[in-house]
């Protein structure tokens, strides 16, 4: 599982001031934190700071690249921030991301290509998330025949089936499942998917029980990665579970130690 | 439309272990063999690499040979008394490394003390430059007793230990840390308890680059089915990126080629079966090259014949460095 920690974000008090005062030392120790907790890669994004949204995102990839050499999913929806941060980092970049309408494709798939990124692309055009299975499958379809026509590998393409809230969006929980479950057998090898983990329990409560049960049932249906918080551990282990009962981690008696210890 | 890639990816690879220390590196071995470090499955040559072929140790014993079945005997019978000239001769039979065996600590066998195990331990590394590999008795409390002195007395010449076991593994990690050993890890036919085990001997301190694995071994005929999906599926887990899988496997089949009847049967009882001096080596041999194709890195055999034909055949069938892009 490629777990993508999303806990340095604006949208968090301790991150929003520590962006706004140009303090490393809570972002660094945030960095630290999460990678020792399981997190593969770390998501970046400035979210509702002050100040210049690329001077902020700079600021956040240097601090966050003095401390580690591991990937770097650039999160943030405007496509100048985007190339000016692809630019200034060294670590391997993910770009996060690309809606699966035409012209935001023809745009972030060969922008991910000339830079050697990642791309995570979206289920999402401009008629907005699909309410169904079918629909998320024909945008995830089309994300695949871009990513081919651009000679983006199917191993650095992450498609993002959009999960909403449980309590707003009911029926989104099984949609999502049943997307992965299709679009899977598009391609060999088939695309990576990913999911904004969080969002479905976004106000919720029992979030890191809700957050925990839909890891494992898309694990079970083909999602190997996530932007999820890492330091849940309850959640973490849910997710090393879900991988082991699939014999994708082989079982042995202390087998979350083992997946830990190995990253 | 281009023809696509269709080798594996895959993100994990073999660990390498090297055995045995030359002067320049503290020890006395003329050679140092290392196994290991293939990048696939065994014997794909288009899709990964095979640095090293897979090395064969030839054992000897201060036990006595009387219990090896007669196609052996009559190779070993005149050195067999003398450790010594046995691992000399065993250098001149083309092995790569000799493997002392200690069931002469066991009481009914001899009942050998440590001091002197450790003494037939530094009575072989005096003999030959060979590196060294020592094998324990199956129990515990002897083996506790009688390995801490054999690593000891053996300090230097990186041998390979063994073996732990998962309700017997701290005294001979201790012992294989403190004298800079290599230690074998031995779970019976369970890649989950290898993988445990490979766990519980990290806690220790032990490096998982100096483990070897031994998931215990069967002859052809005799139960090699079950440790040769064992070996498949615990390399299927390491070349998939699993850190406490990649280490190398050792089979000691030597020993056990001797309990199958078709090896051992007198032509007599099997006239169809053919003749027994055929059959013992050819025995032995195919069960080697069974396990190296489950992916087996080191292979401890007893009949000199039975090494000629394996390592001729493997010479013929590993992959050539170039051969793989």
């Amino acid at each position: 599982m490629f777990v993508i920690g999303e806990r340095i974000n604006g949208m968090f008090t301790a991150v929003k001031r520590a962006v706004e005062s140009r303090d490393k030392g809570p972002i660094q120790d945030l960095v630290r934190r999460q990678l020792a907790a399981g997190a593969d890669a770390l998501d970046v994004n400035v979210g509702p700071t002050k100040g210049k949204a690329v001077d902020n995102m700079l600021w956040l990839i240097e601090a966050v690249q003095e401390v580690t050499d591991a990937p770097i999913c650039v999160d943030t929806p405007k496509f100048d921030v985007m190339t000016a941060a692809l630019e200034a980092a060294e670590n391997p970049t993910i770009v996060n991301s690309s809606k699966a309408s035409a012209d935001e494709l023809e745009k972030y798939v060969p922008l991910a290509v000339q830079t050697g990124s990642q791309l995570v692309a979206l289920t999402i055009d401009e008629t907005g998330v699909p309410s169904d299975v079918d629909g998320r499958v024909a945008m995830g379809a089309n994300i695949v025949t871009k990513a081919m026509e651009h000679g983006l590998a199917m191993t650095d393409l992450y498609i993002d089936p959009v999960i909403l809230p449980v309590n707003v969006a009911p029926k989104q929980p099984a949609a999502v499942l049943g997307a992965i479950s299709q679009l899977r057998l598009f391609s060999d090898p088939p695309p990576n998917f990913i999911i904004g983990l969080s969002n479905v329990s976004q106000n919720c409560k029992e979030r890191s029980l809700l957050n925990s049960a839909y890891v494992a049932m898309c694990i079970g249906v083909g999602l190997n990665a996530a932007i999820m918080d890492a330091l849940d551990k309850d959640l973490m282990n849910a997710a090393i579970t879900a991988e082991v009962l699939l014999e994708k981690q082989l079982y042995c008696d202390d087998y979350i130690a083992a997946y830990l210890s190995s990253k | 439309m281009p023809i696509p890639d269709v080798r594996d990816k895959l993100s994990g690879a073999m660990n390498e272990v090297t055995i045995g220390a030359t002067s320049e590196e503290g020890g006395s071995r003329s050679r140092t063999v290392t196994v290991g470090g293939e990048t696939s499955f065994p014997m794909l040559a288009f899709e990964g690499q095979y640095p090293h072929p897979p090395a064969f140790a030839l054992q000897i014993t201060s036990a006595g040979v009387d219990d090896w079945h007669p196609e052996v005997k009559k190779h070993v019978a005149d050195v067999a008394g003398d450790l010594g000239k046995w691992a000399a001769k065993c250098e001149e039979w083309g092995a790569d490394l000799v493997c002392l065996d200690l069931s002469a600590a066991l009481p009914d066998r001899g009942g050998r003390s440590a001091q002197e195990c450790a003494d037939d331990v530094k009575r072989v590394l005096g003999a030959t430059g060979l590196p060294l590999m020592v094998w324990g008795t199956d129990d515990d409390d002897v083996d506790n007793n009688v390995l801490p002195k054999c690593t000891q007395v053996a300090v230097g010449e990186n041998c390979l230990f063994g073996t732990a076991k998962e309700d017997n593994y701290r005294t001979l990690a201790a012992s294989c840390l403190a004298d800079n050993h290599k230690i074998i890890a031995e779970a019976p036919s369970d890649i989950n308890l290898s993988k445990q085990l490979h766990i519980l001997l990290r806690d220790v301190g032990v490096d998982l680059n100096d483990i070897v694995m031994h998931p215990t071994c069967g002859a052809l005929g005799f139960g090699l089915v079950y440790i040769y999906t064992t070996i498949e599926r615990g390399r299927i887990a390491a070349l998939s990126g699993d850190v406490l899988m990649q280490q190398p496997v050792v089979v000691n089949l030597g020993k056990e080629v001797g309990r199958v009847k078709e090896a051992v049967a007198p032509d007599e009882d099997f006239p169809e079966w053919g003749r027994r001096e055929v059959r013992a080596p050819l025995w032995e041999s195919a069960t080697a090259l069974a396990y190296i194709e489950s992916g087996a890195e080191l292979l401890i055999l007893r009949n000199p014949e039975a090494l000629e034909q394996a390592k001729a055949a493997v010479e013929a069938m590993w992959p050539k460095a170039s051969q793989s892009s």
